[in-house]
C-alpha cells in the first residue's frame, strides 16, 4: 500500500534533515579531532553559496545528468517512504547513482574519469549486500513492500542480524566515509582531487550536495526499517549507527578499491548468505 | 547578507618559494587555529573554490599554472597573495628566473605581508577577502540585471555602448 503523503513529506523535508545531519556530522568530527568546528547550519550556507556562484559548466549534458541524479534520488526516497517495493527502491537508487557516473564521464578530465570508474566499482561493491538485505527482509516478513516491513509486529533485526551488520559495512561506502571514500570525499586533498564531483561547480555541485542529503535520509530509513517495530528504538538505532559511522570515518585511512570490493563481497557472502541460509532452514523453506 | 561570506572555499597553490608560507597556510587548518569554524575549507579543486591563496613568486614555469588555476575558478572569486614573495618577489625578486609577485599574472585583491606569514595574519587576510568577495558578488548581480534589462529593451550587447553614447 502506497501513501503519497509520506512520499511528498520526504521530498520536502528530507533536505532539511539531511543537511542538519551533515552539519552535526561536521561538528562531531571537529570535536573528535579537538577542533571547534563550523556551525551546524554550515552545510546550508555552503549550498546557498554554491547557488550564488557563476554557473560554469564543462558541457550542457553535465547539468542534465546532475539534475537527473537529484530527481531519481528524490524519487527513490519518496518511493521508500511512501511504502513502495523495496526492490524497485534499490533499482531506482542504482539508476540515480549511474547518472552521477555519467555526469562525471561527460567531462573530459582524468580526475573525473578515475572518480567515475571508482564510483562504478563502489556500486559493484555495495549492490550485492543491499539486494541480499531486501531478500532477507522478505524472508523475515513475507513482503517486499516497505509499508508491510515497517508494520511488522516483531523486530526484523532479530531475524537478520547478519544482514544488518553487513548493511552497516556497505553503509560506509554509501555515506562516502573513510575507509571507503574512494570515488569522492568530504575531506580535502584526495589523490584524485574531488573524484566524481571534480568537474561540477556552482549550482550543479549544489544539486549534488542536496542529493547527498536525500541519500543520507534514505539510508537512515533503511536502518530504521530493521527496528521499525518500535519507533523509539529505531530512532536510537539510527543515531547510534550514524555516530558509529563518524567514528569509523575518523579512525580509518582510505583503502584501495581492491580491498573495498573484495571485503564488501566477502561480507555479503559470509554475513548475507549465511544469514539467509539459517533463516531458510529455520523456516523449513520459503513458504 | 548573502551566503558568499559564510562559506569561503579555498584553493591553495604554492608557487616558487621556500615553503615557509605554505606550511603556515596549512597550520591554519590545525586544531590550534581551526579555520573550518568560519566555514573555510581547503578544497584543492579550482572549480569548487572561491578564494585563491597563492604563496611564493611567479617564475617562468608556474606562470601558466597560476593563470590556468585562476581561469578555472567560477566567478565571483578573489585572490590572496600570502607572504612577501607572493606580493613582490621578496628576497628572490632579482633572481634570473623570478618575474615578481602574483600580480604580474593575475589581479590580486589582498596582499598579506610577512616572511613567513603568521597564521593569524593569513586568517586576517582571508577575512578581508570575504568583504571583497561580497562586493564582487553584488557587482556581478547588478551587471547581470543591467544586461537583462537591455535585452528586454530589445538591444543587443554591441548596441549598448552606442545608444548610451548617443543619449
Amino acid at each position: 500500500m502506497i501513501t503519497f503523503v509520506w512520499g511528498l513529506v520526504f521530498v520536502l523535508i528530507a533536505p532539511v534533515i539531511g543537511g542538519l545531519i551533515a552539519g552535526i556530522d561536521r561538528k562531531v568530527t571537529a570535536h573528535m579531532q579537538g577542533r571547534v568546528g563550523p556551525s551546524i547550519l554550515q552545510p546550508f550556507w555552503d549550498v546557498g553559496k554554491l547557488f550564488e556562484k557563476e554557473n560554469a559548466v564543462v558541457n550542457e549534458t553535465q547539468i542534465f545528468y546532475a539534475f537527473c541524479y537529484t530527481l531519481f534520488m528524490a524519487f527513490t526516497g519518496a518511493l521508500f517512504f511512501a511504502g513502495g517495493d523495496l526492490l524497485l527502491v534499490i533499482f531506482a537508487l542504482t539508476l540515480s547513482q549511474i547518472f552521477l557516473v555519467l555526469g562525471a564521464y561527460s567531462a573530459n578530465s582524468p580526475y573525473s574519469y578515475v572518480g567515475a570508474e571508482r564510483e562504478l566499482l563502489q556500486i559493484m561493491a555495495y549492490e550485492p549486500m543491499v539486494i541480499l538485505t531486501a531478500v532477507g527482509m522478505y524472508m523475515a516478513t513475507k513482503s517486499f513492500n516497505v509499508s508491510d516491513i515497517a508494520a511488522s509486529p516483531f523486530p526484523v533485526v532479530l531475524f537478520i542480524p547478519g544482514l544488518f551488520l553487513g548493511f552497516l559495512y556497505v553503509l560506509t561506502i554509501k555515506l562516502r566515509k573513510s575507509p571507503f571514500d574512494i570515488s569522492t570525499s568530504h575531506h580535502a586533498h584526495q589523490e584524485i582531487v574531488k573524484g566524481v564531483t571534480t568537474e561540477f561547480s556552482g549550482p550543479s555541485l549544489g544539486w549534488i550536495e542536496i542529493t547527498h542529503w536525500y541519500e543520507t535520509v534514505l539510508l537512515m530509513g533503511f536502518v530504521w526499517l530493521f527496528f521499525a517495530f518500535s519507533p523509539i528504538l529505531a530512532l536510537v538505532a539510527v543515531i547510534v549507527v550514524y555516530l558509529f559511522e563518524i567514528l569509523i570515518d575518523n579512525t580509518n585511512a582510505r583503502v584501495k578499491w581492491q580491498l573495498a570490493v573484495k571485503s564488501s563481497w566477502a561480507i555479503a557472502v559470509v554475513m548475507g548468505i549465511a544469514n539467509l541460509a539459517a533463516l531458510y532452514f529455520l523456516n523449513g523453506g520459503i513458504s | 547578507m548573502t551566503f558568499m561570506a559564510k562559506s569561503p572555499w579555498i584553493i591553495h597553490y604554492d608557487a616558487s618559494s621556500c615553503n615557509g608560507c605554505d606550511i603556515e597556510v596549512l597550520a591554519c587548518l590545525t586544531p590550534m587555529y581551526d579555520v573550518e569554524r568560519f566555514g573555510i575549507i581547503n578544497t584543492g579543486n579550482p572549480k569548487h573554490a572561491d578564494i585563491f591563496v597563492v604563496t611564493g613568486s611567479i617564475n617562468e614555469q608556474n606562470r601558466e599554472i597560476v593563470k590556468n588555476l585562476y581561469d578555472q575558478m567560477p566567478r565571483p572569486n578573489v585572490v590572496v597573495a600570502v607572504g612577501i614573495c607572493a606580493t613582490s618577489g621578496g628576497v628572490f625578486r632579482e633572481c634570473y628566473n623570478v618575474a615578481g609577485g602574483i600580480d604580474k599574472v593575475i589581479p590580486v585583491d589582498v596582499y598579506v605581508m610577512g616572511c613567513a606569514c603568521r597564521p593569524e595574519s593569513i586568517i586576517d587576510g582571508i577575512v578581508t577577502a570575504l568583504g571583497i568577495l561580497e562586493e564582487k558578488r553584488t557587482k556581478m548581480v547588478l551587471d547581470a540585471d543591467a544586461k537583462e534589462e537591455h535585452r528586454h529593451a530589445g538591444l543587443r550587447p554591441e548596441h549598448i555602448s552606442k545608444t548610451e553614447g548617443a543619449q
